[in-house]
């Protein structure tokens, strides 16, 4: 890494769960907060609905000259639990790193909390109550994003929810804002 | 002024759209797709006025674009790719008939095999054919060229095409931030087009008549002059940017800690601002080397390699390879240098098929091409035997 403040970002998810949309989000907010380096990409090529797929985010006070893909990052979010049974979520996480993970069990329920800390948040209950769904599936990518900033420091959540509010308007907007601060409020964090 | 985050392609259709270009003519291709997409938004919520010609091919987008500039439009397309490829014949036509069209090429694979990702090869397939052709590394740039773009190809001693590069995906699709202008700050800074030459129905005369050996020529050689003119307005252009919006990517070249480098690194596009994480973490290891981003292919700033090559070692970076010879940025490089310098320079192809091509890699091109003895190492393809 060439600038000490960069943190870098992946998202995991499935496809059509919104995890581009997340990423973007995501660094919308952190502008607010005054982070002036910025990126939000998806993988590179075809997404299949449902198949596993990953996002990125870069966030830095600085201009950012890296343009290359996040080979190890400093967080990790899981927005589909499932996906860890597929794909290796933590390959190149960084030792002090951090992992958000969308799941009803706690931190310590996860054997690599020994090692990372481990943040989980019910996101998909969440949703189902706010009723952020489309199609009846729960959509988590706004109410994980809530948090966000229980772990990062760069992005604050009144930053978050302006942004989900200039997204969506009206009572879709006001939703998720809840969500968010759900998400906010009952985060379990390992310490 | 507000900040835009946004992919490459949506913030060059706002740069586009904001340019005020009476006629766009596009035909969509992945990964330019949602450039086109992004003005046709723009013509959906009326914020584009202008003419917008959805075509059945690349080819027509260009002799569509070719028509409109000729009637003393100012006109804007974009493309990709096997797009451009499409389009080559039309591009001649541009610009031997001196018709000053701004267009974006995202810069993507040819096949077969058939790629979606990065590499040059399209575009430097189109080097002889007149266009002066910029590489961006940043939305920002690719924002700030394209207003740059119009004002250039418009200008009296030029009056040429402007292809304005960028990476696909690394680029096109990646969000970042962009400062916009206002749209009277564009005005001011880019008036409306004023036709040298148009076709006007009340006064009919012809163009692209049958011309004889005793003229052709000039009309090459004035294409010619044109790019060397375009060599200063484009630092003129650049400079006037940067006292009106206070951003400088450079002008023909951009220079990242040359002052005192023993060696610099030339690469460009997305490749060229990684390379500035490798630079810093090459200083921090006691290596005096610097990076020289070329922004401007054509025309080709020989003057400044030159000044480059009598101070340090060069190393080169191609995302494209020109099949039976080497690395195109390479092959000019070393032209340009011919009777004038014999200092080392070192090629490095890398990063074909939008192979990712990260900063620590880049550190490991340059400290082979420094440790190398031999004084013309013109092709090394990186991640192949022998090149890591």
């Amino acid at each position: 890494m060439s600038q000490t403040d960069l943190v870098e970002i992946v998202i995991h998810g499935r496809g059509g769960q919104g995890s581009v949309t997340a990423a973007n989000l995501l660094v919308s907010a952190a502008l607010k907060d005054g982070n002036k380096g910025l990126q939000a990409f998806p993988i590179f090529g075809a997404e299949r609905r449902g198949a596993p797929v990953r996002a990125f985010a870069r966030i830095s006070e600085n201009e950012i000259h890296l343009r290359s893909e996040i080979y190890s990052p400093d967080i990790v979010i899981v927005q589909d639990e499932s996906i860890m049974d597929l794909v290796d979520v933590l390959k190149g996480l960084k030792d002090d790193g951090k992992i958000l993970i969308n799941t009803r069990k706690s931190p310590k329920d996860f054997p690599f909390s020994k090692k990372y800390n481990v943040a989980t948040v019910d996101a998909t209950s969440i949703a189902l109550k706010y009723d952020i769904t489309v199609g009846g599936i729960p959509v988590v990518n706004t109410p994980i994003l809530g948090a966000v900033p229980k772990i990062l420091s760069k992005v604050t959540l009144p930053s978050i929810q302006k942004t989900v509010m200039e997204k969506w308007k009206g009572t879709a907007g006001e939703k998720n804002v809840k969500a968010t601060q759900e998400a906010f409020d009952t985060v379990e964090v390992d310490t | 002024m507000t900040i835009m985050i946004d992919t490459g392609n949506y913030i060059a259709a706002k740069a586009a759209v904001m340019a005020r270009p009476q006629v766009v003519a596009a035909y969509p291709i992945t990964p330019q797709t949602t450039l086109v997409e992004g003005i046709a938004n723009y013509v959906a919520n009326g914020e584009y006025k202008g003419e917008y010609i959805c075509v059945e091919s690349e080819h027509s987008a260009m002799a569509a674009c070719i028509g409109a500039s000729e009637t003393g439009s100012r006109t804007f397309t974009a493309t990709s790719s096997h797009g451009l490829l499409l389009m080559h014949e039309m591009l001649h036509w541009a610009s031997l008939a001196r018709l000053p069209i701004v267009m974006c090429n995202i810069n993507r694979v040819i096949g077969p095999g058939w790629n979606i990702w990065t590499d040059e090869n399209d575009s430097i397939a189109q080097r002889d054919t007149g266009w002066i052709q910029f590489y961006c590394s940043s939305n920002q740039e690719i924002f700030d060229t394209i207003i740059q773009s119009f004002k250039i190809a418009e200008h009296e001693k030029i009056v040429l095409p402007v292809m304005i590069n960028y990476n696909a995906f690394i680029l096109s699709h990646t969000s970042m931030p962009a400062d916009i202008p206002t749209q009277k700050e564009i005005d001011d800074f880019l008036p409306p087009f004023k036709p040298h030459w148009k076709l006007d129905v009340n006064n009919p005369v012809t163009h692209g008549n049958i011309i004889g050996t005793a003229y052709y020529e000039h009309i090459r050689k004035g294409m010619q002059d044109a790019q060397d003119h375009a060599k200063k307005i484009i630092k003129d252009v650049a400079k006037e940017w940067e006292r009106q919006f206070g951003r400088h990517h450079g002008d023909l070249i951009e220079y990242y800690h040359c002052d005192d480098a023993e060696y610099i690194l030339i690469s460009t596009g997305a490749i060229g601002a990684e390379s500035k994480a490798a630079i810093n973490n090459l200083r921090k290891e006691g290596i005096k080397i610097g990076l020289a981003r070329l922004r401007v292919f054509r025309p080709f700033p020989e003057e400044e390699i030159r000044k480059l090559a009598k101070q340090s070692e060069l190393i080169v970076i191609d995302r494209n390879i020109s099949i039976g010879s080497n690395g195109a940025f390479y092959n000019e490089i070393k032209s340009a240098l011919y009777g004038v310098s014999d200092t080392k320079v070192t090629g490095f192809i890398a990063g074909l098929g939008g192979k990712d091509v990260p900063y620590h890699d880049i550190e490991t091109m340059c400290k082979k091409a420094i440790k190398s003895k031999k004084v013309n190492n013109s092709q090394i393809w990186f991640g192949f035997d022998g090149g890591e």
